[in-house]
């Protein structure tokens, strides 16, 4: 039961789980606990290539290694952009590399959002929080290929101002004519003039037509559940609903069942789920 | 176009008033009237009688909180379209927040305390008046649930 999995890259990966060595080229801080990597192949050599939704592992020599999304642009594929969040031992260890460290890089796994199902229809993409960082490389692909899409929205949700992830690239989306960006906030601080509410509040008003739409979905999960019950209140069809799902991993490669969701691995048949398929157990406790 | 034709119109299209007979539209066009509000101004203030609703046609609204330490704490805020106000409907009939507008705003702003009246004779008005208010304040519910559980900061236990 996947998405629309345009191709599946692990399959063509020489092993896949063997770690390759990649070099630390930069480090962003985007907010307090949240960071960027940018990588490259330590060999300098990379035929490396993700669909826009696809995730790595990412080893710390040492300390463990963690399911991470590339937040990159898919066109630009030789940089490797990784934006995490730091929670527990290996996200706070990644905190700590600096430039020239080394880090070991599978991938990429999973499918990827449904960037060609939505062409000639509006994109509807609802962020959360670090959400905005899976999703990101399919507002690059969609606004890289602009003319084969109709509206395109991004409503993004934060728990404050301070938390609004690649603030300045949001402001240049929010510039351009051709793309509608609302930001909203749960908590404003002083100088905020914005949206205050959640996410899902934005949803009623936004310009696409509830029929023609492609809405793609990533942050917490309930998040998610609360944006999906908006976007079907505003008529919106669950086929044409799409979800990231994090669940935690081990192998990637569908093997070992870490990541299991009902009938699903998350690692092959996701991250990025359609509605419709996964609605029957979506939200369900001990899943 | 007189200026009750034309609230009549707006409210017609409004989705607040969606399923409602036109004449009971009509009735409560006849309880309507245009305002507008500068920056920065107080629409209502928490604590004062609550005997308006409004609707907003266009500029941004803030419902705050006044904390003594922090002064105004802004919840939420209503823009284009969006129903101000549901205090006027349920009893006390008192604001329990303060509405300030953050650009000039026009509103439709409705006689609360004349529909409130009114509805006590006309039953289909006031359940039509009820059901939709009701609508507003689960999904205001609902999205203030989501502000208190603090979803983005949430870490799994
Ligand atoms: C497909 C996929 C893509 C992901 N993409 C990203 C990404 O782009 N950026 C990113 O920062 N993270 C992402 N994650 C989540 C990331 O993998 C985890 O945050 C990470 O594994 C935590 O490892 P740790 O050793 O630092 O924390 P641990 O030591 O394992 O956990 C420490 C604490 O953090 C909590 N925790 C663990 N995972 C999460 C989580 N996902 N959210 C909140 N709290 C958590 C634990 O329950 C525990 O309380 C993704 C996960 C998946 C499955
Ligand atoms: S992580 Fe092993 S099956 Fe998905």
């Amino acid at each position: 039961m996947t998405a629309t999995v345009a191709h599946s890259p692990t399959r063509n990966l020489p092993n896949p789980m063997l770690p390759n060595p990649y070099r630390v080229q930069r480090v962003r801080k985007e907010t307090q606990d949240t960071f960027t990597l940018e990588l490259e192949p330590a060999n300098g050599q990379s035929d490396f290539h993700f669909a826009a939704g696809q995730f790595n592992m990412l080893y710390i020599f040492g300390v463990g290694e963690v399911p991470i999304s590339i937040s990159g642009d898919p066109g630009k594929p030789r940089k490797l952009v990784h934006t995490t969040r730091a929670v527990g031992v290996v996200t706070s260890a990644m905190q700590q590399l600096k430039r020239d460290d080394m880090v070991g890089v599978r991938g990429p796994f999973g499918n990827d959002w449904p960037v060609v199902e939505a062409q000639g229809k509006d994109v509807v993409i609802v962020a959360g929080g670090l959400g905005l960082a899976p999703v990101r490389p399919a507002l690059y692909h969609v606004l890289n290929h602009r003319e084969k899409y109709d509206n395109v929205v991004l409503l993004y949700g934060t728990r404050t101002p301070n938390d609004i992830l690649y603030r300045r690239e949001v402001e240049k989306w929010r510039a351009r004519l051709d793309v509608d960006v609302h930001v909203t906030v749960d908590r404003a601080i002083h100088p905020w003039r914005g949206n205050v509410g959640v996410v899902t509040r934005l949803i009623p008003k936004s310009p696409f037509d509830h029929l023609n739409a492609v809405a793609m979905i990533c942050g917490p999960e309930v998040m998610i559940r609360f944006t999906v019950l908006e976007l079907e209140r505003r008529g919106v069809l669950p086929d044409n609903i799409f979800i990231s799902m994090e669940r935690n991993m081990k192998c990637a490669t569908g093997f070992c069942g870490h990541c299991q969701w009902g009938p699903n691995f998350v690692c092959k048949d996701g991250p990025v789920f359609r509605y419709s398929e996964i609605k029957p157990f979506f939200g369900q406790r001990g899943l | 176009m007189t200026t009750v034709e034309s609230i009549e119109s707006v409210l017609e299209r409004h989705p607040f008033f969606k399923d409602i007979e036109p004449r009971l539209v009509h009735q409560m066009a006849e309880h309507a009237s245009l305002s507008s509000f500068e920056t920065g101004q107080m629409i209502f203030r928490q604590g004062e009688a609550a005997n308006q609703f409004y609707i907003i046609s266009k500029g941004q609204v803030a419902l705050e909180v006044f904390a003594p330490q922090q002064g105004a704490i802004p919840l939420m805020t209503l823009s284009d379209g969006d129903v101000l106000g549901w205090s006027w409907l349920f009893e006390p009939y008192i604001w329990h927040l303060d509405a300030r507008a953050m650009v000039e705003t026009q509103t439709i702003t409705l006689d609360g305390a004349g529909l409130r009246a009114e509805c006590d004779h006309n039953h289909e008005l006031g359940y039509h008046l009820m059901k939709h208010s009701v609508e507003i304040v689960v999904q205001r519910l609902q999205a203030a649930l989501m502000q208190v559980i603090d979803v983005y900061g949430l870490k799994k236990q």
